[in-house]
């Protein structure tokens, strides 16, 4: 429990930025919306008609001129890849921040286990990627009952509900990565949840490269097809579930016998 | 009892030279010195002691009972550490920080923090990122000692303390130990070591090249020679360490009186000092050979 909050405490400010940055830009969008209703309708129709690209960001299932179907899209992005961002970056940093910033020395000469260390600051993590999910959640809400849209609540549940398995997902995933890393790698992970994100894109685009969803939490996160299907992929879930869950697991492992230099 | 055993410890690691074979053994009780230049393995060594690195071969023991992935938590609790480096999390302040350690501990050590703090002359409402490093040694010495514990380990305790801070700091150390804590520090500052400590190691290039009392490490047979109106040392085996001073020379002698008081007699002598070496002396000694083996005390 000490270890939880001294984690919050730290990194209460930049989940703070985070957040609100994130669901600042959902609000925006959203109000943007009743004003662009009129011209979506054109715009679907160009934006069906646009081949791979079309395909590449699910625009041939979502119709860009209903609110829910505008919300999947933009907030979608916004908010799939903005709080994939802070998943990996907060994940990455978790257990290998105390020898980047030489503070391992101090930690971990308390009579806590490394697994307990570790358990505080995995909680801290997924704690902090759910806080940014329910204020990204709540700024979508609020906004849309700002612009008097009856709001469609089953999509916006499961929209909402797969953004934060992809988020969860991708932090247990660079926790587990954390673990054999000494420095900081805000780089990896960056690039690792960008990584995620091109690799769904590349599986919408043709069928040739459909494996690649089972390697990329964004699959199930897909807008287009939660609208479309109204439901969610529970195998591809399934799936991420057991690799954060090895992911994990292997980090706990690997952090409790670590050199800590 | 053994507060500390160390069984034939080997940590290798990377490109670092690590530490080799280390026998050490620390009474319960001991104020314990742990000498060697950068490098040479001593931080290693600690760090294996508080189950930071495991060890590649050998073992170590802290109050009879191995250190491992399973008994490190619990061992940890008698044991206040100093690290080398006094860094903590930025955006604490000095009470939060010694709070957070308390808490790890799961115990209250409000009043006694509060009179180190006082001792130390440490302002606790000041953020860590703002102070300097004296100061961050401060509060890892509070750290380390808030909880009283039976054993306290010290990483270059010293750098960055004014005298007087250091003065103070000794004088906790000295109470802890009249009341029965075993201290262990290690320095590369001997005079520090030869004043405080009553058994020292010396360690270099990862290996233990003596161990033993201060006072027997300390004692030996060479004898520092100043020689004043002259400009050349005699010619005589035993002699080294020839420095040259404003007004003579001076060197290190170890062999019979005879053949060195027949030498001197011959010459137009100014002044002459002959004293015992401090252990500044003898360390230099010791890392200027190629590495002596081990328990080699003669000099």
């Amino acid at each position: 429990m000490t270890v939880f909050k001294h984690e919050m405490r730290l990194s209460w400010k930049s989940l703070l930025i985070w957040s609100l940055s994130i669901a600042a830009l959902m609000v925006v969008c959203v109000l943007l919306f009743p004003e662009m209703r009129g011209e979506m309708e054109g715009v679907s129709e160009i934006f069906s008609s646009m081949g791979s690209f079309t395909a590449a960001f699910g625009m041939d299932k979502l119709n860009f001129g209903t609110f829910i179907g505008f919300y999947g899209i933009e907030c979608g992005n916004i908010l799939g890849l903005g709080g994939a961002f802070f998943a990996a970056l907060t994940g990455i940093a978790m257990l290998s921040k105390e020898e980047a910033g030489h503070t391992a020395e101090f930690l971990l000469t308390h009579p806590v286990s490394r697994r307990r260390i570790a358990a505080g600051k995995l909680t801290a993590l997924l704690t902090q990627v759910l806080l940014l999910d329910l204020l990204a959640f709540a700024g979508g809400i609020l906004s849309g009952l700002c612009i008097g849209e009856a709001l469609p609540w089953k999509e916006l549940l499961l929209l909402h509900t797969a953004y934060l398995l992809l988020h969860l997902e991708t932090a247990a995933l660079c926790f587990g990565l954390s673990a054999v890393l000494r420095r900081s790698a805000i780089g990896l992970g960056m690039g690792l949840s960008l990584l995620f994100y091109c690799l769904n894109l590349l599986a919408n685009i043709t069928e040739k490269a459909g494996w690649l969803k089972y390697f990329t939490p964004f699959s199930y996160a897909e807008s287009a097809d939660i609208l479309s299907e109204l439901t969610l992929d529970l195998s591809l879930i399934l799936l991420g579930l057991l690799a954060s869950a090895a992911a994990v697991l292997a980090g706990f492992l690997i952090y409790d016998r670590k050199d800590i230099l | 009892m053994h507060a500390i055993e160390i069984r034939g410890l080997t940590k290798a690691y990377g490109k670092a030279r690590g530490v080799q074979s280390i026998d050490l053994t620390v009474e319960s009780g001991a104020f314990f010195g742990f000498i060697g230049p950068n490098g040479a393995g001593k931080s290693t060594t600690i760090r294996c002691l508080l189950g930071l690195l495991e060890p590649t071969s050998g073992e170590v023991r802290l109050f009879g009972q191995p250190v491992d992935r399973r008994s490190r938590a619990a061992l940890l609790r008698r044991v206040g550490f100093m690290p080398g480096e006094a860094v903590f999390h930025s955006g604490l302040r000095v009470r939060e920080v010694l709070q957070l350690s308390a808490n790890l501990r799961g115990v209250d050590c409000t009043a006694e923090a509060d009179a180190l703090c006082q001792r130390l002359q440490l302002d606790r409402n000041k953020k860590i990122e703002a102070l300097s490093l004296g100061n961050r040694k401060k509060v890892s010495i509070v750290c380390a000692l808030q909880h009283r514990p039976d054993l306290y380990i010290f990483d270059e305790p010293t750098s960055g303390l004014d005298p007087l801070m250091q003065r103070a700091f000794f004088e906790l150390l000295q109470e802890r130990q009249a009341a029965g804590a075993t201290v262990f520090l290690s320095s590369h500052v001997l005079s520090e070591i030869q004043r405080h400590c009553t058994q020292a190691a010396i360690i270099r290039e990862g290996r233990i090249i003596a161990c033993a009392p201060v006072e027997t490490l300390a004692r030996t047979s060479a004898r520092r020679v100043s020689l004043h109106g002259v400009s050349q040392a005699p010619d005589l085996p035993g002699i080294r360490d020839i420095r040259p001073l404003p007004d003579g020379v001076s060197f290190l002698y170890s062999g019979g009186l005879r053949p060195l008081t027949a030498e001197l007699a011959a010459l137009e002598l100014a002044d002459l000092t002959i004293t015992e070496p401090d252990l500044e002396e003898i360390f230099l000694h010791y890392y200027a050979d190629p590495a002596p083996t081990k328990g080699d005390l003669a000099l």
